[in-house]
């Protein structure tokens, strides 16, 4: 396992949606941690509670109770300019309709992600070029995401989430949209991500072949965490060491 | 990339850009036409008091305007305020409505400006034809050209009846033209007073005095000293005369407020076509605005992408207008009201459109306040 330190937990977190009658518990009580350098999957089936837990981890949701502590600052309490602010400087999202501006083309799109932290100009956009880059799409900078196939329009989000170097990526169901081929290069590059950027990265998921990526599987089921499968240390999953062998092959 | 997301949601719905332009410069258009037509009429209005060369006006008590003047005031009332310290020179003044009778048949009404130029108080400007010597021979007037079909005549030379005596016209002006739509005819004081029937039992009498003051002569005091001698009189400093001359055309008559009237209608109707516009194409990047919202982005960020959004809006269509109102000008220039554009107007309705634009944006900017960023993981 990598370093134990958290850089995201959450403490028994309650979150209650609706009103009056319509009222639904949605987390009854959810303890979580995330250390940097690895991805964890959050699996379970819909109306599990995945994508509110994953609201409430990337600021975006508050819990009804229980704390969320990020970079070891408390969240309890903080207003939707402070929790954006946390948001920008620690976390990067990844969605499962990839979210890309249609009217921006590859490079704006991951740009508009440094733009929002005040990273401007010539510096912003060779970051932006180089992130695209490491996720493949060198030769794709100028396309507008309608000219980008789904799984390159879910690299050019990859690319914007990690452009900041955020400590943590957050992906809700990132492979849903993609065939096999697209499903499993994107975890791939979760993982690495994950590995070589040592980041923390969570991917709400119940796509069964993301399994073999992950170094933590996270089970939850109405509301509450049922379990939890850690991969034994120094084992790397058959995905991850054919990708780290390609790498390796094609800087040779 | 504040400026490029705006540009580009602006440009994305081709057809909503254009109607949100011709928003825009309709409003534009309407603002520049109404606000020049004031401009134009003030100017018309307040010409002949702007062109004295007079520090002080004494006119009959209430006088309403240039053209109204009024009782008349005496050659005593003169004598009085020339004896006042710090006066250094009184030139009388005739202004008065008359009937013209054209030479073809038919009448019209004029406006006789009466008063003799080498007093150095008022001499008719702009003249294309003809001098002021020419018009200070017997029966001699000067009119504008623009009014020529209106008088009846065809030019210098041409000869006509004012009240009881025979005119000839000697010269002619260009541009003087009147808001009562009465041409101006200039003529020396005492011609004036003789078409006008103002000589004979009335004796010399004038419609206004022009007060020139001596050097370093304090006008508050002397306005006070003529003030108090003079009974029955108003004076008034030239800013104080052209308010009145303005109030009473403009407002008393109902014509500057359906002006202005006009103008807010334009603002108005910029602003809701805007806005509307505005607000759907918001609701229609609504999740684009969303996304930013998750990633990280402050609300006061949004804002300004709507902001850049009206303020594109507002100079393209702003240039637009501009281009079609000042065609409207040009064309409007030998009409009997042409319209007036300044560089002050010019601005004026650019900060207008920029401040339009900015209104029209808060009923978007109050919709992407009220975004929820969870949003982005619904769909």
């Amino acid at each position: 396992m990598t370093n134990e330190t958290p850089v995201l937990e959450a403490r028994d977190i309650v979150k209650e949606l609706g009103k009056g009658a319509g009222k639904v518990m949605a987390l009854k009580g959810v303890s979580l941690k995330l250390v940097p350098g690895e991805l964890t999957l959050l699996m379970g089936p819909s109306g599990s509670g995945k994508t509110t837990l994953l609201s409430i981890l990337g600021c975006i949701l508050s819990p009804t109770s229980g704390e969320v502590r990020l970079a070891g600052h408390s969240t309890t309490g903080l207003g939707p300019e402070q929790l954006a602010e946390l948001r920008r400087q620690h976390i990067g999202f990844i969605f499962q309709s990839y979210n890309l501006f249609p009217t921006l083309n590859a490079v704006e799109n991951v740009r508009i992600a440094l733009d929002v932290l005040g990273q401007k100009g010539y510096p912003a956009a060779a970051r932006a070029e180089e992130v695209l880059r490491e996720v493949g799409l060198g030769h794709r900078l100028q396309n507008f995401p309608s000219n980008l196939s789904g799984g390159e329009q879910q690299r050019v989000a990859v690319a914007r989430a990690i452009a900041a170097s955020p400590s943590i990526v957050l992906a809700d169901e990132p492979t849903a949209a993609l065939d096999s081929e697209n499903g499993h290069a994107v975890m791939a590059l979760l993982a690495r991500i994950a590995k070589e950027q040592n980041r923390s990265v969570l991917a709400v998921t119940h796509d069964p072949r993301t399994l073999g990526y992950a170094d933590r599987v996270v089970r939850i089921e109405d509301g509450k965490i049922v379990g939890e499968e850690r991969r034994p240390e120094g084992v790397n999953s058959p995905e991850i060491t054919d990708l780290t062998k390609k790498r390796r092959k094609a800087n040779a | 990339m504040i400026l490029t997301l705006a540009f580009r949601n602006l440009f994305h719905d081709r057809i909503r850009l254009a109607v949100t332009l011709v928003g825009i410069l309709f409003s534009i258009v309407l603002v520049a036409v109404q606000l020049g037509l004031y401009l134009g009429s003030s100017r018309m209005i307040t010409n002949m008091i702007e062109k004295t060369n007079s520090d002080l006006w004494i006119t009959t008590f209430g006088a309403k305007s240039f053209e109204e003047g009024g009782i008349l005031l005496t050659s005593g009332q003169r004598h009085q305020a020339l004896a006042t310290p710090g006066v250094k020179a009184v030139i009388p003044m005739v202004s008065a409505f008359a009937e013209w009778r054209k030479p073809g048949g038919g009448s019209t009404r004029v406006a006789v400006v009466g008063i003799d130029a080498e007093d150095g108080g008022l001499e008719p400007w702009n003249l294309i034809e003809g001098t002021w010597d020419d018009i200070r021979a017997p029966d001699a007037i000067a009119v504008d050209r623009s009014y020529l079909g209106d008088l009846g005549i065809q030019g210098v030379g041409d000869t006509a009846q004012i009240a009881l005596g025979r005119v000839r016209v000697r010269a002619l002006t260009e541009g003087i033209r009147s808001f009562t739509q009465s041409p101006y005819v200039f003529t020396p004081l005492q011609r004036a007073r003789n078409l006008l029937n103002m000589d004979g039992e009335k004796g010399d009498k004038s419609t206004f005095f022009l007060v020139q003051l001596e050097p370093g002569a304090n006008l508050e005091t002397v306005r006070t000293a003529l003030q108090a001698r003079l009974e029955g009189t108003d004076v008034l400093t030239k800013a104080e005369f052209r308010d009145r001359s303005l109030a009473q055309w403009l407002f008393k008559t109902g014509a500057g407020i359906a002006l202005i009237g006009g103008a807010l209608l334009g603002i108005l109707v910029g602003t809701v076509i805007v806005a509307q516009t505005l607000y759907s194409s918001t609701k229609d990047h609504i999740n684009e605005f969303a996304t930013l919202r998750a990633l990280g982005s402050s609300g006061s960020y949004i804002h300004k992408v709507i902001l850049a959004q009206a303020g594109l809006s507002a100079v393209i269509g702003y240039s637009l207008g501009m281009i079609i109102a000042l065609l409207i000008l040009y064309l409007s220039r030998n009409s009997p009201l042409p319209l007036v554009m300044t560089p002050g107007l010019a601005f004026s309705l650019f900060a207008l459109t920029l401040f339009m634009c900015a209104i029209s944006a808060v009923s978007a900017i109050m919709k992407v306040t009220k975004i929820d960023p969870a949003t982005v993981f619904s769909r």
